[in-house]
């Protein structure tokens, strides 16, 4: 029981061409900066976006097939959808949103009301059930969204950046809500989001995607791990290189060999965690086996470490105490040499 | 607060041009004969026009909302070839004297127009000098402004609501009648409100195909204008009822009028 889509299209400056699955039981979070087709690809399982080929199947069930044709309708896809900003209807009240959903797929008026009431309740708004949605505040208009699309019990539950609309103070406590309704729910979920925190708090695997294109999948220690686009890796604060593998060394597109102890061979990523390069002011002596010199150009605080970005023959973040990088006397424009051991450098395949 | 003066370029025009305004206001309700205001508001004839001009423009409305409505949505969502041509056919009424509109649908569904010699020969339908005709007269003036503004609101209603309703599960007429329409409510007002006082206050296109008769083609506009050359008095009391009319009207869609203006 899983979804299966595979969807090429092309809009506006977007090309995309993806293919994901999503088991049953689990929550998969699709991660990708703005403007990578997160949200054109949860719109077109849902059926509101055509595309040009490709496959939605749901349970085995064809949705749409730009084979055969086949398409079924978004309204008659057992979908939930929470929209980014909700769009929950203005002129109805919390109560006949909620029941909107049973009451189009032909519950009757009572039992729609029943069981909407049930759901408020379980979002903890059961008191606010005859007011508008303008009267509620971000995070209960969340809730709301919520218990909407999961009314009508879907079998697919997408969400599209559910907690974007929200404002820091809240964000963390609704996530937690709802971290706890996506475990409740025992359909297929699927949550568009372009938050790392989001996407590693909510789901148990993450599918990264850039330019309508799959960068990496996997849990989120298997991608924090292995970064596989300079995306993730600024997402998870490392410093990524690609390169020629040789027994021992990785050659960058540049020209410039890294020492690597554990490369053997083909194309390869390298990465270097910012807190193993080290910053000097004179050429060291000694036994890393990598030093190249640069200037550096960005000098960042954050808390109790220091950011150095140093441009030069190999581009690195380094990592440094804000009293070292006193004692270095280090300005931005400043020549420095960087230095790691080739022990520290992580390879792995392309 | 210290207010901001006024530059005598403006005052002066804008002074003149409220005046040229209110004058003939303040000349209908001085120069009315309020002492005979009884009596010709209750004339059988009064009565009778007031009924039908009533009858006849709330009939237009709603037959301008039950045709306007769908071609609103058609202007709004659907793109075809020549759309923006039809668009401008179907609004043309706007601009044209209602004269030269009354005359064109004698040539269309008069006794010997393109329709009407059919309809009439084929299921014994006429409509020229019926109340029906005025009926027709009247939406072939005013439906263009309903049809407008309908299509105005729907162009700049937020369509995601359509798509969450059809994401709940909402087929099209649901999508339609319970968001859609509730969405566009103020503009969906709005047009019916001009409709209707344009229907209301209708004139050349009434009175050239329908022509002129009391109790059945006789609006209110028409028996004021009659009235003029007999009957002084009473036409002054009808203009200052139907300036009350539309006085109500105006004020009551001011702000939404101005709003999505």
């Amino acid at each position: 029981m899983s979804l299966d889509a595979s969807i090429s299209l092309t809009l506006g400056p977007l090309d995309l061409d993806m293919a994901i699955t999503v088991d049953e039981g689990e929550v998969v979070a699709l991660l990708g900066p703005n403007g990578a087709g997160k949200t054109t690809l949860l719109r077109a399982v849902a059926g509101l976006v055509p595309f040009r080929s490709g496959h939605v199947r749901l349970d085995g069930k064809v949705l749409e097939d730009t084979v055969t044709r086949a398409y079924v309708p978004t309204e008659r896809r057992p979908i939930g959808f929470v929209f980014q900003d909700y769009l929950l209807f203005p002129h109805l009240s919390i109560l006949e949103n909620v029941a909107f959903g049973l009451r189009s797929r032909g519950t009757s008026r009572q039992a729609a009301v029943e069981k909407a009431i049930h759901w408020l309740d379980r979002v903890g708004l059961k008191s606010y059930a005859s007011s508008k949605p303008a009267g509620l505040s971000g995070g209960q208009r969340q809730r709301v969204a919520l218990a909407r699309a999961l009314a009508p019990n879907p079998r697919l539950l997408l969400l599209d950046e559910p907690l974007a609309a929200l404002d820091v103070t809240t964000r963390a406590e609704v996530r937690r809500d709802l971290k706890r309704h996506l475990d409740s729910f025992e359909g297929i979920r699927l949550v568009v989001t372009h938050d790392p925190l989001e996407a590693v708090a909510l789901a148990d695997r993450l599918i990264v995607m850039e330019n309508g294109h799959l960068v990496q999948t996997g849990t989120a220690q298997e991608v924090t791990e292995h970064p596989r686009s300079q995306y993730v890796a600024d997402l998870v604060g490392v410093n990524l290189l690609r390169g020629e593998a040789d027994h021992g060394s990785v050659k960058l597109a540049g020209g410039q060999v890294v020492a690597a102890a554990g490369a053997e061979l083909g194309e390869v990523f390298a990465v270097v965690h910012p807190r193993a390069v080290a910053i000097h002011r004179t050429h060291p002596e000694g036994s890393p086996r990598n030093v190249w010199s640069g200037r550096a150009t960005n000098i960042e605080l954050l808390g109790n470490r220091v950011r150095v970005r140093i441009d030069g023959e190999v581009s690195l973040v380094a990592e440094v105490t804000p009293a070292a990088l006193k004692e270095l006397n280090l300005v931005e424009g400043g020549k420095v040499w960087l230095s790691f051991k080739s022990t520290d450098v992580a390879v792995y395949p392309a | 607060m210290r207010r901001e003066r006024v530059p005598i370029v403006a005052l002066v025009p804008a002074a003149i041009g409220a005046a040229f305004f209110i004058v003939p206001l303040i000349g209908l309700i001085v120069r009315s004969p309020w002492a005979d205001a009884v009596a010709a508001l209750t004339a059988p004839e009064t009565l009778e026009a007031l009924k039908l001009s009533l009858i006849a423009s709330l009939s237009a409305t709603a037959v301008a909302l039950v045709l306007g409505v769908p071609m609103a949505w058609i202007y709004a969502r659907v793109a075809f070839p020549g759309r923006d041509l039809l668009r401008a056919l179907t609004t043309l009424p706007m601009v044209l004297p209602p004269v030269v509109g009354g005359i064109a649908l004698l040539l269309a569904f008069g006794r010997r127009g393109l329709m009407g010699a059919w309809l009439a020969t084929t299921f014994g339908i006429t409509f020229p000098f019926t109340t029906a005709g005025v009926v027709m007269a009247e939406t072939f003036v005013a439906m263009p402004f309903l049809i407008l503004t309908v299509e105005a609101g729907l162009r700049s209603m937020d369509r995601r609501y359509e798509e969450a309703a059809r994401a709940l599960g909402a087929n099209r007429w649901t999508v339609f009648t319970r968001v859609t329409l509730p969405l566009i409510g103020p503009s969906l007002f709005a047009g019916a409100v001009l409709c209707w006082a344009r229907a209301l206050g209708e004139f050349g296109a009434t009175i050239t195909f329908a022509g002129n008769f009391p109790g059945v083609t006789q609006t209110m506009p028409l028996a004021v204008y009659l009235l003029l050359e007999t009957n002084h008095n009473a036409s002054f009391i009808l203009s200052l009822v139907l300036l009350l009319i539309s006085l109500v009207v105006l004020v009551g869609l001011r702000d939404r009028w101005l709003g999505s203006a």
